[in-house]
């Protein structure tokens, strides 16, 4: 009521009244996806296995493979594994740690938070590009093989790798908004896809397989993919993206907050 | 300013909170009492738009509160000081809030300095912060948006004497300025030296509201006898006064104290003490009240019962 704010003397400045900017919701999720120790280090190893991996391609295996695409690809589907962690946490670590009660009564339109975290993810997502990207530039510089397309990666492969890299971010904070305790989204995260693999196998639904399965995904990062290679990853991100999000989201906006 | 307009809600099947009704003015503290379980942190929560009420609404500063454009800059909440994240540093925790809601994070460390954490402690993970700490920074972090009006939910758990002495004065502050707060407390005296207006909650509903001394007319007469409590209590009985034993000895007497003294020296009784019932009274008011414990049979029957 303004006949109460009248009375208060202190200072009142433009932002009081203006609703927080998605933009300024997305840099808090940014922040908090980092200020913890947990999310900190979990960016660290996120970082180091990018330098390990890439590493690894350049310096072992046949001078014939040690090539920019080769050491990207590597780097890139080892972060795989780690990233939908990354996601993960930045949703479920509001009802383990509790903070939804302080997230929520300072944005009550919890789609609003939402929609910031899953932007933070995008901005995670394009960060963990760059760095793979820069990682295996430089460890493709130390010891590049002698045949002459050592440094060619192309264009729809960047951008398919970008497309990669979202997917797998996105995929996480999808569960974690499903299933809002860690260790099962984690868990589930991992399992899931390898039993969804062996049940289509022992079923025999290999068709079913073909478009569905996880293993869309890897065609991603290792060559320019065809129109059907990239119909076969839409209907794979509506099963492992879509269907966590919808669940997930509907938990989001609806759940009682303790 | 704090309206709420028959809030209700039943979870699992029971009726936690039933038909509450107040308002808080502004430039005033109300204290919101009421045992544990009795149904104050549900309507807290509905209050802020954390849990949806089943009826009956509730607004504040003149509306809805998922309708404040920035309610961080307008309402300060502490619900439950433990509900942070144990691996962030306590300068950050207050950052965060403020960068949410466009306030200035350059006010953290002095805000910090306010609630008494030594920069020491502001550098540490909330891990090692006691609960006394985390309901300190719990403040400083409802009061980061220099709101208007305050909602903390059980401020002083935790909190030392002269942390508890602290807090009530920088309540009052904050409402002599032309705020509105409402805090609860499962502890009588925790408020009762700082509130202008008592709310008290019992198994969900309001059973008494007003200031201390509304609540406390009509509260009694406490009479002890000089040395004979038997007597007294024979004599107050053939005045036809309706008196219960006081557990500190003497009686609690529902008549004024001219009457009691009448009785007294009719039964030829000689008084120790003799008075409006005072803190002793409003003790006993509060357990009268709120007696019964929320989850005992016969009172969650009752409550099903009017429920339907």
């Amino acid at each position: 009521m303004s006949t109460a704010a009248a009375t208060l003397p202190s200072d009142r400045d433009a932002a009081r009244d203006r609703r927080p900017s998605l933009v300024t919701l997305t840099r808090v999720e940014l922040r908090k996806a980092c200020d913890t120790r947990a999310g900190f280090w979990l960016l660290l190893v996120c970082a180091l296995l990018v330098v390990a991996v890439a590493a690894i391609s350049i310096f072992a295996g046949e001078d014939f493979d040690h090539t920019l695409r080769n050491v990207f690809d590597n780097s890139a589907q080892i972060l795989n594994f780690l990233l939908p962690v990354v996601g993960i946490l930045l949703v479920t670590s509001e009802w383990s740690q509790r903070t939804a009660q302080v997230t929520f009564t300072l944005v009550p339109h919890r789609g609003r938070v939402l929609a910031a975290k899953l932007l933070a993810s995008v901005a995670l997502a394009l960060l963990a590009f760059a760095v793979t990207l820069v990682v295996s530039l430089l460890f493709t510089a130390i010891n590049p093989s002698s045949f002459n397309d050592a440094w060619s990666l192309g264009a729809p492969l960047l951008g398919q790798s970008v497309v990669f890299f979202i997917i797998s971010l996105l995929v996480g904070t999808a569960f974690g908004a499903a299933f809002q305790l860690s260790a099962p989204a984690i868990v589930s995260s991992y399992v899931l896809v390898l039993a969804y693999a062996a049940l289509t196998s022992v079923l025999k639904l290999d068709g079913l397989a073909r478009w569905t399965d996880q293993s869309a995904f890897g065609a991603l990062t290792d060559h320019s993919m065809s129109a059907r290679e990239w119909a076969r990853v839409g209907t794979t991100v509506l099963l492992w993206l879509g269907l966590p999000l919808a669940i997930g989201a509907y938990r989001f906006l609806r759940n009682e907050i303790r | 300013m704090i309206e709420s307009h028959g809030l209700t809600k039943r979870l699992g099947g029971r009726t936690v909170v039933s038909d509450v009704s107040f308002a808080c003015a502004p430039g005033t503290v109300t204290g919101f009492l009421g045992p544990n379980g009795a149904g104050k942190t549900t309507t807290m929560r509905m209050l802020c738009g954390l849990s949806e009420p089943d009826a009956g609404h509730s607004e504040i500063l003149g509306g809805p509160y998922r309708d404040i454009p920035n309610p961080g800059r307008r309402v300060g909440i502490l619900l439950d000081a433990s509900a942070q994240h144990a691996g962030r540093r306590g300068q950050e925790v207050l950052t965060i809030s403020a960068l949410t809601m466009g306030a200035d994070p350059k006010r953290v460390p002095e805000l910090l300095e306010r609630v008494g954490l030594e920069k020491r402690a502001a550098r540490q993970r909330l891990k090692a912060y006691s609960l006394g700490m985390r309901q300190r920074l719990g403040i400083a972090n409802a009061l980061i948006g220099d709101p208007d009006v305050l909602i903390l939910d059980e401020p002083a758990n935790g909190l030392d004497p002269e942390g508890m002495r602290w807090m009530r004065g920088l309540l009052r502050d904050f409402a002599d300025k032309g705020g509105t707060v409402l805090l609860s407390s499962h502890l009588l005296h925790e408020v009762e030296a700082v509130a202008d207006q008592l709310l008290i909650i019992g198994k969900g509903t309001i059973v008494a509201a007003g200031t201390r001394d509304e609540l406390l007319a009509g509260a009694g007469t406490l009479v002890r006898a000089a040395d004979d409590d038997a007597a007294l209590g024979t004599a107050l009985s053939t005045a036809g006064l309706t008196a219960r034993a006081h557990p500190d000895g003497g009686f609690i007497v529902e008549a004024e104290p001219e009457d009691v003294g009448r009785a007294a020296l009719a039964g030829a009784v000689a008084l120790a003490r003799l008075g409006p019932s005072e803190s002793a009274g409003l003790e006993q008011l509060f357990f009268d009240l709120t007696s019964g414990a929320p989850d005992a049979p016969p009172a969650a029957a009752d409550l099903q019962e009017t429920a339907r």
